[in-house]
């Protein structure tokens, strides 16, 4: 890659600056060139997004259907499978699927909602519910 | 509490490299981010299909964290510290330790919780590393090696992203230099890194690694329409692109560092012909850039005429074949 190729195609980087990739100048030197982003990349990063996106209205869906507590829609917000989202809490996976259980989610104690609660960076009260609808958006950004 | 150490931020296109080099040179070591990665072995690529990244395969082009790290540090006879630790009081109580011996440190935490990352970066993956430099009261200043500018970051923060879950949990690992040697020999740890590497990719018998690896992605690949479907097949591919491209690469899957490292190391060795190596090199990664755009086209749609998993295959194998004739001639240049 030449620095005249280094591509800049803002997309994924913003406003936070620029990043630097490898390119041969003009007497065949390398050097380190900033860059703004590049549109393959673009591509594949918006695909793994519209992937945790779809994860989370599926959940933010059930959960409104009651077949599912909030914690299934936090825990797909936070792009969490059911092992990683037991690591943090600290429970054993069985736990953390029971509480995914409206049923069982609306007798937890407050003790527990807090350990949830923490790892999503939310109050308790946010954890009881979830927004009244839903949109990419609430996906990427975050507190 | 204020602590700011005199520390040269260099912004670079690999943390891990980065952060070696960064720290060597603050410790009066002069070596640039593509001569630690070389020196380091950090070129390398693996398909690994049973171990799962999103329910999705794990391709990498880079040793296992902390490697390189290590290998430099060993090859120049560099002195080195590392902790992990149980409890997260304890990893912070030795973080302020470290800082207020005027020390930088080096830590390993996750993506996911570190606030001044880009939202569109943050992902669960545990095999970041930075340097703390500093401490304004509740903020630690943070070397990214990623970043233009040193970046502040709130000591929560960076307590929950040194204590990251998952696979590869970094554990607060943290690590910094105790003693360097007056006059490390650039030279042999130079050598012995690019022969270790050419070594690696040539020879490792296990038919995931290395170039034979490459080939046996291309094999899978070529299947994964009839097998998975193509929405499924379009999301592994999808994922090979971002690990080659997205993970700070610094472009091509490292190929372009590791040339830049050839270049450097053909003056360092005194062997011109490194420097025409280093060119072939160059030409590998275009073809590896090449892949990406042609897959990327693909996952959005775009498809232009003769794209398709069978195309893919095939640069992947011209990638394969060019790569195993550039480490073969490197070993016969080092010898």
């Amino acid at each position: 890659m030449k620095t005249s190729e280094v591509p800049q195609d803002n997309g994924m980087i913003g406003e936070y600056g620029r990043e630097v990739c490898y390119a041969v100048d003009d007497e065949g030197r390398y050097t380190l060139a900033a860059s703004l982003g590049w549109e393959a990349k673009n591509i594949v990063n918006d695909q793994a997004w519209e992937v945790i996106v779809q994860e989370t209205a599926l959940a933010h869906r059930l959960v409104q259907q009651g077949e599912l507590s909030p914690i299934a829609y936090y825990q797909a917000r936070n792009q969490m499978d059911l092992g990683l989202l037991a690591r943090y809490v600290g429970m054993a996976r069985w736990r953390v699927r029971r509480h995914r259980r409206p049923e069982v989610f609306n007798r937890l104690p407050e003790r527990i909602l807090l350990r949830y609660a923490k790892v999503f960076a939310i109050s308790i009260a946010e954890l009881r519910t979830v927004p009244a609808t839903f949109t990419a958006e609430l996906v990427r950004q975050r507190p | 509490m204020k602590q700011h150490i005199a520390f040269s931020h260099r912004q670079s296109a690999h943390c891990e490299s980065g952060v070696t080099a960064n720290l060597l040179r603050h410790h009066g070591i002069h070596c640039s981010e593509a001569m630690a990665f070389g020196i380091g072995e950090g070129l390398f690529f693996a398909y690994l299909p049973f171990l799962r990244v999103n329910h999705l395969p794990l391709t990498t082009f880079r040793g296992p964290v902390g490697s390189i790290f290590a290998k430099v540090t060993t090859r120049l006879g560099v002195k080195v510290q590392r902790r992990r630790f149980h409890r997260e009081s304890a990893a912070m109580e030795a973080l302020d330790e470290g800082l207020a011996r005027g020390l930088p440190i080096g830590c390993q935490t996750g993506a996911f919780w570190l606030p001044y990352f880009p939202p569109a970066f943050r992902f669960h993956f545990n095999m970041h590393n930075l340097v703390v430099i500093g401490r304004e009261e509740d903020d630690y200043l943070i070397s990214d090696p990623v970043f233009e500018e040193v970046v502040r970051c709130h000591r929560d923060d960076l307590q929950r992203a040194r204590f990251a879950k998952g696979a590869l949990a970094p554990r607060g690992a943290m690590y910094w230099l105790e003693s360097v040697p007056s006059q490390p020999d650039m030279a042999a740890a130079a050598r012995q890194g690019l022969r270790a590497t050419c070594r690696t990719m040539l020879s490792t018998p296990l038919p995931l690694v290395g170039v034979r690896g490459i080939r046996f992605l291309a094999g899978r690949l070529e299947r994964w329409q009839q097998r998975l479907g193509r929405e499924s097949a379009l999301l592994h591919l999808g994922q090979l692109i971002r690990m080659q491209e997205e993970i700070g690469t610094g472009g091509g899957g490292f190929r372009f560092m590791f040339a830049a490292f050839l270049q450097e190391a053909a003056q360092l060795l005194q062997l011109p012909e490194l420097a025409r190596v280093s060119e072939r090199m160059t030409h590998v990664g275009d073809i590896w850039r090449e892949f990406a755009v042609c897959g990327a086209r693909m996952c959005k749609g775009r498809d232009r005429d003769g794209d398709s998993f069978a195309g893919l295959a095939a640069t992947l194998r011209r990638c394969a074949d060019e790569e195993q004739a550039v480490y073969r001639q490197l070993l016969e240049v080092v010898r």
